[in-house]
């Protein structure tokens, strides 16, 4: 594609985040996105708040089975809400959300990595209490 | 070219063109983001979005915070003892349709329709101050049943982190009855327009914290 192509292509434009595509977009279809999203959240959450009342899952395996709903309905969110998608026009959207996203998982993980390892690693409770007198 | 198209590797050698002060979208709007700077409407939605980022990664601090903490009850309650689903369940409720009502507003400002977006900003802000309520109703009761945040540093951290969200919420809903006087008063105008779009944003990312506080907090709070 020449630079000429290029410059007069919309798919190339940015779009801020919130935004809808530049083009093509009327109200009604921008309602049933909004629409589909609720639903979706919905039903995550739904299904979220029913796993923890019933013992459907394997109970060892429920954090992970509700760390899994939050986070596809936390996609949800991001992509019929906050409308950041794959296209062209999001790349710096998309390239802000992975750099926080990568700290936010260096902050929580490495936080319960080093205080887990230190609690196996601290002297018992009444050790510390007796070498204190 | 601008660092912000720079930024994004993209190949841009049309001459720049001056700034077009965020005009609401629109095939002219499209092609000049494309030639010149961007727009300021895209601009400010980027830098506010950059803000929300960090505003995540300060939550996502006391999150840690929270789940190294939670077993350090101090012989107090936990959070079997304290959390009431039901509650959550409207929580919940309200803010997913108050986040479904922001975005229609949305709509509202773009279609430049005040019914749409007076209605829909209303409704957000009764399902906001409804969530609130609940809220406050419950951190009332645990301070009442000696569950307060100086009881137990598991009840530090939870104070502390709900505490915040909830402080988020009420920022939020001054913030919403602002934006509507400002378009009463002063119309869509390209610079309240912006503004709209970044409470829109805040009050999305509002409901994808909680969705995180839900699980980690209540739902893991209860189960364990």
């Amino acid at each position: 594609m020449s630079h000429a192509d290029r410059a007069n292509d919309p798919s190339y434009a940015d779009a801020a985040p919130g935004d809808e595509r530049l083009y093509g977009d009327e109200p009604a279809e921008s309602v049933g996105s909004y629409l589909i999203g609720l639903g979706f959240a919905a039903l995550l959450t739904v299904v979220s708040f029913f796993i923890a009342h019933t013992t459907l899952v394997w109970t060892p395996s429920l954090p992970v089975a509700l760390v899994v709903l939050a986070i596809a309905q936390m996609g949800v969110h991001l992509v019929f809400f906050l409308k950041i998608t794959t296209g062209p026009d999001n790349v710096n959207n998309v390239m802000a959300l992975a750099f926080g996203v990568l700290i936010v998982l260096l902050l929580i993980v490495g936080s319960l990595w080093i205080m887990t390892h230190l609690n196996h690693n601290m002297m018992p409770m009444d050790q510390i209490m007796q070498m204190q007198r | 070219m601008s660092a912000f198209q720079a930024a994004a590797g993209r190949d841009v050698s049309a001459p720049v063109g001056h700034d077009s002060g965020g005009a609401w979208g629109g095939p002219h709007m499209a092609e000049h983001a494309a030639r010149g700077p961007a727009s300021k409407r895209i601009i400010s939605g980027y830098g506010f979005w950059i803000f929300l980022l960090s505003d995540i990664i300060m939550f996502s601090a006391f999150f840690a915070a929270y789940v190294v903490l939670v077993g350090n009850t101090a012989g107090g309650p936990s959070g079997a003892d304290l959390f009431n689903l039901r509650n959550v369940e409207l929580e919940t409720a309200c803010l997913l349709l108050s986040s479904f009502t922001c975005g229609l507003s949305s709509i509202g400002a773009r279609t430049r329709s005040g019914l749409w977006f007076h209605g829909a900003m209303a409704a957000t802000f009764v399902l906001g101050a409804a969530f609130l309520a609940i809220e406050i109703h419950e951190f009332a009761g645990m301070v009442a049943r000696g569950a307060g945040p100086t009881r137990s540093a598991f009840l530090s951290a939870f104070f502390t982190l709900v505490g915040c969200h909830g402080v988020h919420v009420t920022a939020g809903l001054l913030w919403l009855l602002t934006m509507m006087a400002q378009v009463l008063a002063k119309g869509y105008r390209a610079d309240i327009l912006r503004r709209v779009l970044c409470f829109n944003l805040f009050w999305h990312t509002l409901d994808i914290i909680w969705v995180a506080l839900f699980t980690v907090v209540y739902l893991m709070g209860v189960v364990q």
